[in-house]
C-alpha cells in the first residue's frame, strides 16, 4: 500500500507488529495500542522510532500522556464509511496540540484527502496506487472552506471580512 | 433572499467538478458501485427502482426565479418534464441519467442551487420555516441562521461520515412550521431576559422505524455559540452512535439509550473545551450574512384595497383566499401558499410549464421569491393584497388554485411503491384516491384542519406518525397492508399518533378513512372542534369501535 507524506509517494520505514510479534532489535515501529500502552517503557527505550495504531473506538485522552514520546499516530478507517477517526485526528491537533506524524490507514481513498487534510492528517496510506499519485491534484481540488478547524486555512466567513475590510465597506 | 458570493459559487463549482471526475470513475469501472454509491448519495444520486434520482438542496426553502427556472430547466432537459416537492425542502427528479448527472449540476450551479449533502450520512439540507422573514410575530429571520448553520454543515471534514443522516430544521416562530420536534437538532430561535438572541435546542426527534419526539437538551444557547453547540453534539454522536445496526444508527437512539441528561452532560463536556474557540460567531459574520439577505422595499398599502372588497363577492375566490392566504408582517400584504395537490394527482409534483409560469407570477407578484414548505406545498411570501385576485386566477388557470391547503386533500405522501425501492407499499394511488373522495368542498371545509400523511413503508419518509391521520403501508404475506394512526402532529405540539387497530387492505383504506372522518363529524362537540381536538378529547376508542364494528 503506497505511503504519501508531504504529498509524494515515500517508502514506509515503519514495520508493523502485531500484538504478539517479538520486537525487533532496531527500526521504526508500529505498535497497536494495547501492545503500546501495555509495554511503553520498554518500546520508548529501545532504537529506532515508535509510533502507535489507535483504533478509532478508544477514547484518545489515554495516548496524551505519550503524545510527546511517539514519532507517528496511525488512525484507523476500517471503512471509508466510518468517520470517527476525523474526530480523534481533530482532538489531537486541536486540543492535544500534537505536532507529529498523523496516518490515515485503513480505505483510504482520494475523495477522502481533502477531508482528512483539513482534519490534521499528514500521511496516507492509499489503498489504490492511482489514488496515491493522484494526491496532490485531489487534495487542492477545494479552494474555499466554510468551517475553522485546526488546519489553519482560512474560513469562507473569515475570507468575506477581509474583502470586506479590504474595499472598506466594513460595518 | 440570500446571494451567492464569489466564494459560495466557487465551492459549488469545485464540487461539480469533483462529481463529474467521480462519475467519469464510476463510468470508466475504477470506482466500484460500493465505492461510488457513498459519493453519489453525498451528492444527492439515489438508485431507485426504474432509474437513478437526483435529490437537489432547497436550503431552507427559498427560492428565487431564477432558481426556479433552472430546475424547471432540468425538468425538462434531464427527466420527464417534472419534478417532485418533498417533505425536506428538496426537490426530487426521478429519471436522471448518471452520465448526465454533472451536466445538470452545473447547470444548478449556475444559479447557486446544488444537491451537497441531499442524502448519505452527513448533515442535510437545513430546513427552515417557509414562512421565514414574512410571519407576523417571528423573533427574527431564522433564514439567517440557517444560512450560518447551511455554510457550516457543508463539507465538514468531521462530520462528512456520521453514523447516520443528520438533519437541523429552524423555527423563530411560537407556531412551528418547520415540525423541528421530528428532527436530529431542532432550534428554536427566542430572546433570553437581557434580549439577546439564542436557541432552545432540541435534540433525537425523527420518525421512521422508531420514532422520537425531540427532547429540550438546553434552553438557551446564545447566537455566538450555536456553532460550537452544534459541534459537541454531532462529536459525541460521531464518537458513541451505534454503528453496529443502522436501524440503531440515528442520533435519536444515543439520546435514547444514555438519556437526555447523560447525554447533555457528555455534551456540555465537550463544549466547555469548544466554545470559546473560533467557532464562535461574533456580531460582524451575522451582519455580513444578514447583509446579504436582500428584503422587497414593500409600499404602503391599504389593509383593505377594493381589489379583495371587489372579489369577494365570487366565492370560488373567497373560498382559496380562506385557505391559501395568510397574514404578513407587513400591512398590505399577504403569504400565499400554492397547493401541489390537485385532486387526483401525485401530492408534490409540479411539471416544468408549471415552474416557469410560477417563477413569472413571482417576478410579478412577490419580488422575485417563492418558498417550499415541508407540506410539500409552495408559497409566495409578498403578495400584495390587491393583487390576490389576479394572481387567484392566473394561478388557476396553471391548476394551481386548489382551494385544500390545510384540509383533507392536501395530503403529504411519499413516493412509495411507484419510485422508491425500499417501499413495501403503494403511497400515491392512495392519495390520489382519498383526493377523489373529499374532492368536494364543502364537505372538505365542513371537516376543516386536517392533515393525512402516508408513507410506503417504515422509513416514514410521508411523516405518517405526526399525520393527524397517518397511513403506513406495510408488507404482509405479499399483500400491502395499510395501519392507521389517529392524533399525530408535527407542529409545536408534536405528536406520534396512536394506532387504531388491525392493518386493512389497498382497496379499504379510502373507505376507513370516510368511517374516521364520519366519526369525527359525529363525535365533535361543536363545528370549530377540531379533528385534533376530539382525538385529543375521546382519544382513539370510538375511532377504533366506528371503523372496525363492521369490519
Ligand atoms: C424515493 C426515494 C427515497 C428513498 C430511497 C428514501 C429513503 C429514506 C430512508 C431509508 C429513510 C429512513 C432513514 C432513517 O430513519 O435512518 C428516509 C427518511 C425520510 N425521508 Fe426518504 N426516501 C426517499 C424519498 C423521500 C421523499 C420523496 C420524501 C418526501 C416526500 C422523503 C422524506 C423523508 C423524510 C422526511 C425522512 C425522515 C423521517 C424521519 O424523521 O426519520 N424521502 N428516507
Ligand atoms: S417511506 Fe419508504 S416507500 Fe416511502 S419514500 Fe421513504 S423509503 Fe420509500
Amino acid at each position: 500500500m503506497p505511503l504519501v507524506k508531504g504529498g509524494k509517494i515515500v517508502d514506509d520505514s515503519f514495520v508493523k507488529l502485531a500484538v504478539d510479534t517479538p520486537l525487533p532489535e532496531g527500526g521504526d515501529i508500529l505498535v497497536p495500542a494495547e501492545r503500546f500502552v501495555g509495554e511503553a517503557d520498554v518500546l520508548l527505550k529501545r532504537a529506532g522510532k515508535v509510533g502507535v495504531i489507535w483504533p478509532n473506538n478508544r477514547d484518545i485522552d489515554e495516548l496524551v500522556p505519550y503524545l510527546g514520546k511517539v514519532a507517528t499516530v496511525a488512525l484507523v478507517f476500517p471503512t471509508f464509511r466510518d468517520g470517527r477517526a476525523y474526530s480523534q485526528a481533530r482532538l489531537l491537533r486541536e486540543r492535544y496540540n500534537y505536532r507529529g506524524d498523523l496516518r490515515a490507514t485503513g480505505q483510504i481513498l482520494r475523495d477522502q484527502f481533502v477531508f482528512m487534510l483539513r482534519a490534521g492528517f499528514d500521511s496516507f496510506e492509499v489503498k489504490k496506487q492511482a489514488d496515491a499519485e493522484a494526491f496532490m491534484q485531489t487534495a487542492k481540488r477545494y479552494s474555499v472552506f466554510y468551517q475553522p478547524t485546526g488546519d489553519g486555512r482560512i474560513t469562507a466567513l473569515h475570507r468575506r471580512m477581509q474583502l470586506r475590510h479590504s474595499e472598506g465597506v466594513g460595518t | 433572499m440570500y446571494a451567492y458570493d464569489e466564494i459560495d459559487r466557487t465551492l459549488v463549482n469545485e464540487r461539480v467538478s469533483e462529481f463529474r471526475d467521480q462519475v467519469k470513475r464510476r463510468l470508466s469501472g475504477e470506482l466500484t458501485e460500493d465505492e461510488f454509491k457513498l459519493l453519489r448519495l453525498q451528492n444527492g444520486v439515489y438508485l431507485q427502482l426504474h432509474a437513478y434520482m437526483f435529490r437537489v438542496a432547497i436550503p431552507y426553502g427559498t427560492l428565487a426565479t431564477n432558481q426556479l427556472r433552472a430546475l424547471a430547466h432540468v425538468a425538462r432537459k434531464y427527466d420527464r418534464g417534472y419534478g417532485h416537492f418533498t417533505t425536506r425542502q428538496n426537490i426530487q427528479f426521478n429519471w436522471i441519467k448518471l452520465a448526465e448527472l454533472p451536466d445538470a449540476l452545473a447547470d444548478l450551479a449556475k444559479v447557486g442551487i446544488h444537491a451537497m449533502q441531499t442524502s448519505g450520512n452527513n448533515m442535510r439540507n437545513v430546513t427552515s420555516d417557509q414562512w421565514a422573514g414574512v410571519a407576523p410575530g417571528e423573533i427574527e429571520d431564522p433564514r439567517i441562521w440557517s444560512e450560518l448553520i447551511r455554510q457550516h454543515t457543508t463539507l465538514h471534514p468531521e462530520f462528512s461520515f456520521l453514523p447516520r443522516k443528520f438533519k437541523i430544521a429552524i423555527t423563530a416562530s411560537d407556531h412551528d412550521r418547520a415540525a423541528i420536534k421530528i428532527h436530529d437538532i431542532g432550534l428554536k430561535l427566542i430572546r433570553n431576559e437581557k434580549g439577546e438572541t439564542g436557541f432552545e435546542v432540541l435534540v433525537g426527534g425523527g420518525l421512521g422505524r422508531t420514532p422520537f419526539i425531540a427532547k429540550t437538551i438546553k434552553h438557551f444557547v446564545h447566537g455566538r455559540d450555536i456553532l460550537s453547540y452544534i459541534e459537541a453534539i454531532l462529536r459525541v454522536y460521531n464518537q458513541y452512535g451505534r454503528r453496529d445496526n443502522i436501524y440503531k444508527a440515528r442520533i435519536k437512539i444515543l439520546v435514547h439509550e444514555l438519556g437526555i441528561e447523560k447525554f447533555s452532560r457528555e455534551v456540555e463536556e465537550e463544549w466547555q473545551h469548544i466554545r470559546n474557540s473560533s467557532l464562535q460567531i461574533d456580531d460582524e459574520v451575522i451582519e455580513d450574512i444578514r447583509s446579504r439577505f436582500s428584503y422587497p422595499s414593500y409600499e404602503k398599502l391599504p389593509h383593505m384595497p377594493d381589489e379583495l372588497r371587489q372579489a369577494a363577492a365570487d366565492p370560488d375566490f373567497e373560498a382559496w383566499r380562506k385557505n391559501s392566504v395568510a397574514p404578513h408582517k407587513v400591512q398590505g400584504y399577504s403569504i400565499v401558499t400554492i397547493s401541489l395537490k390537485p385532486i387526483g394527482k401525485p401530492p408534490g409534483d409540479a411539471t416544468a410549464e408549471q415552474m416557469d409560469a410560477l417563477a413569472d407570477l413571482a417576478d410579478k407578484y412577490s419580488f422575485g421569491e417563492i418558498r417550499v414548505g415541508h407540506e410539500q406545498n409552495l408559497a409566495l411570501p409578498h403578495v400584495a393584497k390587491r393583487d390576490l385576485p389576479a394572481l387567484w386566477k392566473a394561478l388557476d388557470k396553471l391548476g394551481l388554485a386548489t382551494p385544500n391547503v390545510n384540509l383533507i386533500t392536501d395530503i403529504i405522501a411519499c413516493p412509495g411503491l411507484d419510485y422508491c425501492s425500499l417501499a413495501n407499499a403503494r403511497s400515491i394511488p392512495i392519495a390520489q384516491e382519498l383526493t377523489r373522495r373529499f374532492a368536494n368542498h364543502e364537505l372538505a371545509n365542513l371537516i376543516g384542519r386536517l392533515h393525512i400523511n402516508i408513507s410506503g413503508c417504515i422509513n416514514a419518509c410521508g411523516h405518517h406518525h405526526v399525520g393527524h391521520i397517518g397511513i403506513l403501508g406495510v408488507e404482509k404475506n405479499g399483500e400491502e397492508v395499510y395501519q392507521i394512526t389517529i392524533g399525530g402532529r408535527a407542529d409545536e405540539g408534536a405528536a406520534l399518533g396512536t394506532l387504531i387497530g388491525p392493518g386493512v387492505k389497498f382497496d379499504e383504506v379510502a373507505d376507513v378513512i370516510e368511517d374516521v372522518v364520519e366519526a369525527y363529524l359525529a363525535l365533535r362537540e361543536r363545528p370549530e372542534e377540531l379533528f385534533m381536538d376530539t382525538v385529543k378529547r375521546l382519544g382513539v376508542e370510538p375511532f377504533k369501535e366506528r371503523v372496525y364494528a363492521t369490519r
